[in-house]
């Protein structure tokens, strides 16, 4: 008996159950996208402790353990500090199918912030992008907006 | 008092691409039932079992009870701990305290994964913030790649001086019979490998593995009894720096989480020249230019010195200090299992059990573990009872 | 066992949906709430152990996300994926292994998920999870073992519920203070035969903190210490086909462990309160058979008799238990917290006289597969 399972192929089960969520944002994650939709610009937040402005606001600042609460405007440009132009496929789980390459994530120190703030840049050329490269985002209409993260369509190079 | 801790078996599987003739608690046994017979025990001589590994990348939830057929936890105390790639390595220090503590005397961990069975990099997406990152995250290279250029750029490091260390690591896996990529390669292989994100090729980064580990632990006074030389605990440290992905700007600070692990475990050791006093290093290098950079922050040399350190051959297998005999996780990278085989295959040197990748007289090994936002966990192992 | 104590304890009030307080915010506030309950700052807590889930969490690295609000950095930290009971044990063997002063924190948002989803996900994958199995339904089949082999009736589980919500209406931080009669257990919606709504916990957002420190650094404390006296986990089988749903005999085993390291030989007359993890209403008789507060069979009686009540010889529940507030992960620390706050006498209307040695109690896995029971002692 036991050889005669031995011949059996090694079977599999497949599984594409959707997981669904909906995440709070925060009280200051809120007014970014607030200030994004009203005004087109940014919102940081400064540490009383080390100084530092983060992008996007947060309620606490690890390194000090101190509670934030000073926002601080920010422009909607910033430069280039690292970016990755993504060519290998793989599954987005924010959609559950393959996500469209090529596309270039981007590191993008916004004008005035301490920390990076990472999103989409469009462009997939490697002869036309470099560290250092001047960024400016690109917003939805303001109707189409619904406080997600691409509100911000991508970052395009204004150099 | 803290009991004394030391380990006394291990074991792994024989580590793949795929493993469609397992199921996964059917590949964890296989590792458990290694460790077992390495140190001469059953599992009924087992108080309690620490496993780790990451849920999303086989979609299993409370892992701790889904696997106690195949960790032997019917009956026994069992709890899970996950901290990312560093995972092994918190299950094992997590072991040494459930040890250390008095509660238990002999205790088994557990790390594993099985990355065949889902889309690696879409699960490893899975761990960037939902609201903020993870509409443009797409996984580990980038954030390397990123790290790596930089580190380039502050100290004119280059991609030859990284591709040594694929080299040194593919080829110290020839010599341990469960490595995953078993097959050498030159500097021109790394060099002519594709280019995933500059400056980090195919041939820079680790395979993506299926394969578990399991260590056994015990107290002092069984351990001397189970196994002639055990790897004493001496000393191990955590540090998670970052929560935020845009935070981690510091890169020229070196790897900071691994220097203020690292230090903390020296100082509590009494480890004062690590090149010198340490006997062999197991680290969680994930990709090559880790390899340089990171043996910096565990001050095996200092600053900037990474590539000549390597290229001068202090870390071969008859160096200064040699580096992952095992073939590392540029060889093997089985992600909740990768870290505890560090601390896994630094024991084995201790113990003596290496084979053809054993460390003539090694006495005292370190081994780390990396994982999401420079999260480093390190342990110090001493054939001395400390 | 050297001697440890809790020493700082917080906890959020339990809501069905925080929408304004992301997991940051919880776990910020727990944990500054514990460090002033202590009378410590960050720079006295030596090492942190968070506890999350990554599919509750919708998250890889569930503990990546909390590791600056828990005042982790350049601390050593790590994570328990599981009840917040079996994450305050691994703080403890820090302590006791001499690692410090530990911080354990643990968050959860029911709301963010989809609990039913989630919960499928313990199943097996390949032969339990697509008959869409999950903890609802599996609960159900072993309330229905539970209740077929002992005679026990729904009116008599419903009981479970008239006296834990009615204990939440002294609670400040419960989800569902209520005043409700078995009637109104036995006409609520039917959710999965023999539970109806009313036998089932809710979905919670919280979180809840504790302190851990060595017997020398709770002297320096502001308040009373709470004496860890004994803690114990066990796993019983994966696979419910597997199990004897009606027999908890890891919970049994656990318990024995628990009981012998806090020198508890009768733990009936001994220990003078209980928190029991009671995601459904037969969870608290079939757990306290399994502790040994009574015969196997007899534990709707204990509540039918007087005893579990308020003024009973051993109130159970007396927050009102997971019944009225289920932040999973979080209702285990939730239970060891409310212990620590009877053995202080700071439990406001629901304290319980007298109460001297506490139990505490957390589950893992489908059916309480997995349990941990502390013994907390007012005495050294």
């Amino acid at each position: 008996m036991a050889h005669e399972y031995e011949n059996h192929a090694p079977m599999t089960m497949r599984m594409e159950t959707p997981m669904p969520y909906e995440w709070s944002i925060g009280k200051y994650g809120s007014r970014f996208f607030q200030e994004i939709r009203e005004k087109n610009q940014f919102i940081g937040i400064r540490c009383p402790g080390c100084g530092k402005v983060y992008i996007p606001p947060r309620r606490v600042c690890g390194p000090c353990f101190k509670e934030l609460d000073e926002l601080v405007e920010l422009p909607n440009q910033g430069a280039i500090t690292a970016f990755s132009i993504v060519n290998y496929p793989f599954i987005d789980p924010n959609t559950g199918i393959q996500r469209p390459i090529p596309y270039t994530y981007g590191y993008i120190r916004i004008d005035g912030a301490d920390n990076i703030f990472s999103h989409i840049i469009d462009e997939t050329d490697e002869n036309k992008i470099k560290v250092g490269m001047r960024v400016r985002a690109v917003f939805k209409e303001k109707d189409a907006m619904q406080g997600h993260i691409n509100d911000i369509k991508h970052f395009e190079i204004v150099d | 008092m803290p009991q004394r801790v030391a380990i006394v078996g291990t074991g792994q599987t024989d580590h793949k691409s795929h493993r469609p003739d397992v199921n996964q608690r059917e590949m964890i046994n296989e590792a458990v039932v290694r460790a077992l017979e390495d140190c001469e025990m059953t599992i009924r001589d087992i108080d309690a079992i620490i496993i780790g590994n990451m849920d999303h990348f086989e979609s299993i939830n409370y892992v701790d009870t889904w696997s106690v057929e195949g960790s032997g936890g019917v009956m026994k105390p069992i709890m899970k701990i996950t901290t990312g790639g560093t995972t092994g390595a918190s299950v094992a220090i997590a072991a040494y305290y459930h040890v250390a503590s008095g509660l238990f005397d002999k205790v088994l961990a557990i790390g594993w994964e099985k990355n065949s069975e889902s889309d690696t990099t879409a699960a490893i997406v899975t761990c960037s913030d939902p609201v903020w990152d993870r509409f443009s995250y797409s996984g580990a290279i980038p954030s390397l790649a990123s790290e790596a250029s930089a580190y380039m750029e502050q100290y004119g490091a280059t991609q030859h001086d990284a591709a040594r260390v694929a080299v040194r690591d593919r080829k110290n896996a020839m010599n341990n019979p469960h490595a995953h990529l078993r097959k050498p390669v030159t500097i021109e292989d790394v060099m002519a490998s594709p280019m995933l994100a500059y400056p980090v090729k195919l041939g820079d980064v680790c395979p993506r593995t299926d394969g578990a580990c399991a260590v056994v632990l015990a107290a002092d006074g069984i351990a001397q009894k189970v196994t002639p030389r055990p790897a004493w605990f001496v000393a191990s440290a955590v540090r998670h720096t970052y929560t935020w992905f845009g935070d981690s700007t510091d890169y020229d600070q070196g790897l900071v989480s691994l220097k203020n692990a690292s230090r903390e475990a020296y100082q509590k050791a009494g480890i004062r020249n690590p090149a010198d006093e340490l006997d062999v290093a197991e680290l969680y290098l994930p990709y090559t230019y880790a390899g340089l950079k990171y043996i910096e922050a565990l001050d095996f040399c200092a600053p900037g010195h990474g590539p000549r350190f390597v290229a001068d051959g202090h870390t071969e297998i008859d160096g200064k200090i040699p580096v992952n005999p095992s073939g590392g996780v540029i060889s093997t990278n089985c992600i909740g299992a990768t870290a505890l085989l560090r601390v896994a295959e630094a024991a084995i040197q201790i113990m003596g059990k290496g084979g053809k990748r054993q460390v003539h007289g090694a006495n005292l090994a370190l081994a780390t573990g990396f994982g999401g936002c420079f999260w480093s966990d390190v342990v110090l192992l001493c054939g001395d009872r400390p | 066992m050297d001697n440890i104590a809790i020493i700082g304890l917080a906890q959020t009030r339990y809501e069905r949906r925080k929408k304004d307080k992301i997991f940051l915010d919880l776990v910020y506030e727990t944990t500054t709430a514990a460090l002033d309950d202590a009378g410590l700052t960050i720079d006295d807590i030596d090492n942190v152990v968070t506890v999350s889930n990554d599919f509750f969490d919708g998250r890889t690295i569930s503990g990546m996300a909390v590791g600056d609000a828990a005042g982790a950095y350049d601390k050593n930290i790590s994570t328990v994926e599981g009840d917040g009971a079996f994450g305050a044990m691994y703080g403890a063997m820090r302590v006791l292994g001499g690692a410090g002063t530990t911080l354990v924190v643990a968050h959860c948002k029911g709301s963010e998920g989809d609990t039913a989803t989630i919960t499928n996900g313990m199943f097996d994958p390949i032969y339990q999870r697509h008959l869409g199995i999950n903890a609802v339904t599996s609960s159900a089949i072993q309330a229905n073992a539970y209740l077929h082999r002992y005679g026990i009736t729904e009116q008599d589980i419903a009981m479970v519920s008239v006296k834990n919500h009615g204990n939440a209406k002294n609670n400040p931080f419960a989800q569902l203070p209520m005043d409700i009669c078995v009637d109104d257990v036995m006409t609520s919606k039917k959710i999965a035969d023999p539970l109806k709504l009313l036998d089932c916990s809710p979905v919670s957002d919280g979180a809840a903190a504790i302190i851990i420190a060595d017997e020398k650094t709770a002297g320096r404390a502001a308040k009373p210490p709470v004496w860890i006296k004994g803690m114990a986990h066990c796993a019983d089988e994966y696979f419910l086909g597997d199990r004897d749903l009606t027999n908890p005999r890891s919970l049994r085993q656990a318990a024995q462990k628990a009981y012998a390291m806090a020198g508890i030989t009768d733990p009936f007359k001994e220990i003078h309160v209980a928190e029991i993890y009671e995601a459904f209403t037969y969870m608290e008789p079939l757990w306290l058979e399994g502790l040994g507060f009574c015969e196997p069979g007899q534990g709707p009686s204990l509540l039918k008799d007087g005893v579990t009540t308020m003024d009973g010889r051993l109130p159970v529940n007396p927050s009102g238990g997971v019944l009225s507030a289920h932040a999973v992960l979080v209702a285990g620390l939730a239970r060891i917290i409310e212990i620590a706050e009877q053995l202080r006498d700071t439990a406001g209307a629901r304290q319980v006289t007298g109460a001297g040695m506490g139990l505490a109690h957390g589950i893992n896995g489908p059916c309480g597969q997995s349990h941990c029971v502390w013994i907390l002692s007012k005495e050294k």
